[in-house]
């Protein structure tokens, strides 16, 4: 726990997680080949360097940590310094297939704002939430009446970057705020994504979304 | 184009003799003759001008695949000599010594680095103080107009003069920054990077305006006789210096000059009350000394020719927009700004930015956190090199690649 506590000031925008390997895996099953990929918050770049490498994408990345950024730039991933919650206002509209925010929307200040502009940059936005309507997220405050703290959401409530706490219902009803339509749900389920899952909202650690723009 | 490709013998090594091993050594300045009559080269102006001496340095060693060479593009004021000594005396190294050497950012142990005087700029290369071939005087007012687009003309036929097929980079800041960005609308393919530091597709009307002050000031000196002062004892010197005293303010910052000069009296403690006494104020001695040392080594001809080239960049308006302009080529792109620079400030490299994504290139951007205004982009050396290493590095490996691929 002490070690995670020393690296955060440099994942801002990149939650230790056990499972990355798996959420990249499933995110990058939703993109075809040759698109044109936006990562919000890239981190070092790994993602992305798979899909350029792999898929014959064409990548971008946003990240505000100078550390990450040199990262990205060791791995030869294009990344623009940015604070997503100032936006993406020089973006066109639809210049990328796809934008990919992955278990970052918990981080920034306006998520509301954040995934209406992946709506109009990105014909496709792909979203991994945390989901902290889990139930051991529900027991732990029912039990001990403490905020959250499990493998996947290691912080202590006063030293950590998430400044939201949402559930898979919530999200969904965020969706709807913004003008977005739910192409896909893709609940995490010990090491599973499991697409119509049973309770989801109770069982899944995370989900990754597949948006859309509702056709207006 | 009279520009003969050089066989790797006649390439002139310069003789770093290492003196400490982060420094180039001891080098010199070479010197190569393009655009020989009948092959003049055409300005952007539809204007001819030939030939052209350019004044160069080279530091590090061009690989056999001749695929390491980056690009140096100085600055307003600049000249050739980016790093080493002149001689074991010279009292100062290279304008970004700091960057360019062994180990250093622009690693002369991996990279063949070339920095070249620009056309105009009075420090080795053709200019309106060198003599005119079909007059015999210099050429003063007579010099062409000039743009940037000429200048990176220049470059490129310089580089083609060494047998290099393609750079592997092209890093200027400032008004070099300008030269980058205009290389890669304009030879797309000669490059496969482009560091642009501190600048914009086209200065603000603000920087047209300190730009204008300085012009003014050189003209209504009486000694410019309307640009023709070579065979006068004295040349427009006090209205350079006057010229330097106002740009240098637009390089530094409202902090930085609180920070190195604050409001501190240059002699004593006390004011004076005497109102011809004109260095009361530590800064304004300071920028007297900038004004007096900049006449000793620049040509006034040469600030206007230069100035307003810089005022007349516009990518946009060559090129109908940013995105047609930069999408031209396949070469990534690193931007920087910095956050107190106001001359260029960091909106205008997001521009950039914005029509790179737009066009779909390959760019990266960072604005560094800097106190020292424009100067930055000389002074901050260890966060560019930061990035700039693996930037490099990463280009060079697609490089070596490609090439293994025979693409």
């Amino acid at each position: 726990m002490q070690a995670i506590t020393r690296e955060r000031p440099d994942r801002r925008y990149c939650m230790p997680d056990p499972l990355a390997s798996m959420t990249d895996e499933t995110i990058i099953a939703q993109i075809p080949p040759s698109s044109r990929v936006l990562d919000l918050g890239c981190g070092d770049g790994r993602l992305l360097k798979r899909l350029r490498d792999t898929h014959g994408a064409s990548v971008q990345g946003i990240e505000l940590d100078r550390r990450q950024i040199v990262g990205a730039l060791q791995n030869g991933v294009p990344v623009v310094c940015a604070d997503l919650d100032r936006g993406l206002a020089g973006f066109p509209d639809r210049s990328f297939d796809f934008a990919v925010l992955s278990k970052t929307l918990q981080q920034v200040r306006h998520p509301r704002v954040i995934l209406h502009e992946m709506l109009r940059v990105a014909k496709q936005s792909l979203v991994v939430v945390p989901n902290f309507g889990h139930w051991r997220v529900r027991l732990g405050l029912l039990l001990w009446g403490s905020a959250p703290k499990t493998e996947a959401l290691p912080y202590e409530w006063y030293d950590t970057p998430n400044l939201h706490f949402m559930s898979i219902n919530d999200f969904r009803a965020l969706v709807e705020v913004v003008g977005g339509h739910i192409v896909r749900e893709l609940a995490m389920i010990g090491g599973n994504a499991v697409e119509g899952a049973w309770a989801p909202n109770l069982r899944a650690e995370n989900a990754l979304y597949v948006l859309e723009r509702k056709p207006v | 184009m009279s520009t003969e490709v050089a066989t790797p013998e006649s390439i002139e090594w310069v003789d770093a003799t290492r003196v400490d091993a982060t420094s180039v050594g001891i080098v010199s300045t070479q010197f190569a003759t393009l655009f020989e009559p009948p092959h003049e080269m055409t300005l952007v102006t539809g204007a001819k001008l030939g030939p052209v001496r350019v004044a160069y340095e080279t530091y590090g060693e061009l690989s056999r695949e001749r695929d390491n060479a980056i690009f140096v593009c100085h600055a307003l004021t600049g000249d050739a000599h980016v790093a080493g000594r002149h001689a074991p005396t010279s009292r100062k190294p290279g304008w970004w010594d700091e960057l360019v050497g062994p180990g250093k950012g622009l690693d002369t142990n991996r990279y063949f680095v070339i920095c070249a005087n620009v056309l105009g700029g009075c420090q080795g290369t053709t200019g309106p103080n060198c003599i005119d071939p079909k007059t015999g005087k210099p050429f003063g007012s007579q010099f062409p107009f000039l743009t940037v687009g000429d200048f990176v003309q220049v470059h490129s036929a310089l580089v083609r003069h060494l047998g290099i097929e393609k750079l592997l980079a092209v890093i200027g800041g400032s008004l070099g920054g300008m030269q980058v960005l205009d290389w890669a609308a304009q030879f797309p393919g000669q490059i496969r990077a482009a560091v642009c530091l501190a600048s914009a597709a086209r200065l603000t009307a603000q920087g047209i305006a300190f730009n204008c002050v300085g012009r003014r000031a050189i003209r209504t000196d009486p000694n410019f006789h309307s640009g023709d002062y070579y065979d006068q004892p004295v040349g427009p010197d006090h209205g350079l210096g006057l010229a330097r005293m106002v740009a240098h303010i637009t390089y530094l910052s409202e902090a930085s000059i609180e920070k190195k000069f604050g409001r501190r009296l240059q002699h004593g403690d006390h004011f004076a009350y005497e109102l011809l006494h004109e260095t009361e104020f530590q800064i304004e001695s300071y920028l007297h000394h900038q004004g007096s040392r900049f006449v000793e080594r620049f040509d006034a001809n040469s600030y206007l020719y230069l100035t307003r080239a810089m005022d007349y960049f516009d990518l946009e308006k060559s090129y109908g927009t940013l995105e047609r302009a930069l999408g031209r080529t396949e070469a990534r792109f690193l931007i920087t700004s910095y956050t107190t620079d106001w001359l260029f400030p960091t909106i205008q490299s997001r521009e950039l930015v914005d029509a790179l994504v737009a066009a779909r290139r390959h760019v990266s951007f960072v604005e560094l956190t800097s106190p020292f205004g424009h100067d930055s982009f000389l002074l901050e050396v260890e966060p560019l090199q930061e990035l700039l290493q693996p930037f490099l590095e990463q280009t060079y490996m697609e490089a070596r690649r490609h090439c293994g691929e025979g693409i």
